[in-house]
């Protein structure tokens, strides 16, 4: 299939009150405390179209740690992927579900806000947050796809199980379709700070100016400080033990092959974990190297769709992001293909270029914003992961 | 002349990659694109798939070099064909066990 390079991509999309647009449409059951995930999940066992996550967070935080986690949670509820969200909490927490739901109620989507204690106990709570969610969805479920802009897009790019063919086949060709998202007036966002020492000069080099190249020195120097602060060898946890299998040497040698996921365009922000771009194209937010926590950021960021390479095989998805993974070899993509959706490992092989791929990466993020369902959504993998940045008290 | 498949990325860089599994006493070519003079290895040890191996000697603390970027330095003296990897390259970023009390 050939495509002209400046043909403009649309998509059907869900049209939001804030003016953004999703790819999904879910009603999201938001736990603000990790007391009222299993009171969450019983309702998405009863209701179909909602969806929730497990987690461990929200109480005895403080802080730079609060606001992260705070600013987690309102992300999830505000992304355009989600219709309505319906916060559940305990009721004694730190993070109160009713000052999470007033802010994602900012945005003008559909907000209710239950508790645990208020209803008393958790059979009298799973009937009243289900009676509210079989409402929602059901208006949820009138809401109609509309043609959208490729513009609208924000694309979340992440390698995680990588090994020696990670920064030549996969790693590139996400490099290339980053390349085409900025090209249609879209936002990809670069992430894994961790996974960028020993790179950063050639990420800096691209940026928009002085300011944003000093941000991007700073939060590598934030990361590789943190190491140097606990006295270990960061390859003890990173490069992992897989990678190190797979023939990566060094973090050095994986950030070299992750840095290639950015492209070519310019760098035009470094924005903070969870945080919305302010702008379009090409976006760099802090997070971990970790595989949860980073995906997580970026989808309490907005990305609507996120492209995960990996050479060792990964089943991760998002409770409300389409994750299309991406194989960096041949047998593993036959291996796990329950898991991978695409594979990449065609350009080792020597039957595919980086540029075929990456316009075969693009044409599968029109697919499926438009509707298809990626392997991490058919199997309910709905991971979440908080990069915490305190200790809990 | 064997026909393993490797990949050479830089013509600076001091290891190349193997797209297959290379066994011990084989010669390979590497080379740089289409022009470039090609520089033939007698592997010295079995590479596996996606694994490194030396192109040419590296001095013990000498910057070794992939995609024409400093990957990390050696720990000991590399020859050529040999396996590059934890055992005799140490990263140089990271390293807070590196930083004296």
């Amino acid at each position: 299939m050939t495509r002209l390079l400046n043909e403009k991509m649309q998509f059907w999309g869900y049209r939001r009150q804030d003016g953004r647009v999703g790819v999904r449409n879910h009603v999201l059951i938001l736990p603000t405390i990790t007391c009222a995930t299993q009171t969450a999940q019983r309702v998405t066992e009863l209701v179909s179209g909602t969806v929730t996550f497990i987690h461990q967070h929200g109480c005895a935080q403080v802080g730079t740690d609060y606001d992260q986690t705070a600013r987690t949670y309102a992300g999830m509820g505000m992304n355009p992927n989600v219709y309505g969200v319906i916060v559940l909490g305990l009721g004694c927490e730190t993070h109160q579900a009713h000052r999470i739901g007033d802010e994602i109620a900012k945005c003008g989507k559909p907000v209710e806000t239950v508790s645990i204690q208020d209803h008393g106990g958790t059979l009298q709570t799973i009937a009243e947050v289900a009676k509210i969610a079989v409402k929602m969805v059901q208006d949820a479920s009138m809401i109609q796809r509309e043609l959208c802009d490729f513009s609208e897009l924000i694309v979340g790019t992440e390698c995680g199980g990588s090994d020696a063919c990670s920064g030549l086949s996969a790693n590139p060709a996400v490099g290339r379709t980053s390349d085409l998202v900025v090209q249609q007036g879209g936002t990809a966002i670069l992430a894994e700070t961790t996974e960028l020492i020993g790179a950063e000069h050639l990420i800096a080099n691209r940026a928009a100016n002085d300011q944003v190249a000093k941000k991007a020195y700073a939060v590598i120097k934030m990361m590789e400080n943190r190491s140097i602060q606990m006295g270990v060898d960061i390859r003890t946890g990173n490069p992992s033990p897989g990678n190190i299998e797979g023939g990566l040497s060094s973090l050095e040698e994986k950030s070299l092959g992750a840095a290639t996921k950015s492209g070519t365009t310019r760098l035009e922000e470094v924005i903070d974990y969870a945080q919305v771009p302010t702008k379009k194209g090409l976006v760099w937010m802090d997070t971990p190297g970790h595989d949860i926590e980073q995906l997580t950021g970026m989808v309490a960021g907005g990305a609507q769709i996120v492209l995960f390479t990996s050479g060792r095989g990964t089943p991760t998805g998002s409770p409300i992001a389409p994750v299309i993974k991406i194989s960096t070899n041949t047998p593993m993509f036959e291996r796990m293909n329950e898991n991978m959706d695409l594979n990449a490992g065609t350009i080792v092989d020597g039957t595919e270029t980086v540029d075929e791929v990456g316009r075969r990466i693009m044409d599968e993020i029109q697919h499926v914003s438009n509707g298809k369902l990626t392997k991490a959504e058919i199997l309910k993998q709905h991971d979440f992961g908080i990069w915490r940045i305190g200790p809990t008290f | 002349m064997s026909e393993y498949k490797t990949l050479y990325l830089s013509k600076e860089d001091s290891v190349a990659v193997a797209l297959s599994e290379i066994p011990e006493k084989t010669s390979v070519v590497v080379k740089v694109g289409q022009d470039d003079l090609a520089v033939t290895v007698t592997i010295l040890e079995p590479i596996r798939f996606g694994h490194k191996f030396a192109v040419k000697a590296i001095e013990h603390g000498a910057d070794i070099i992939k995609y024409g970027e400093v990957i990390g330095a050696a720990s000991a003296f590399i020859p050529a064909g040999a396996h590059v990897h934890v055992h005799n390259l140490e990263g140089k970023r990271g390293r807070g066990d590196k930083i004296a009390e």
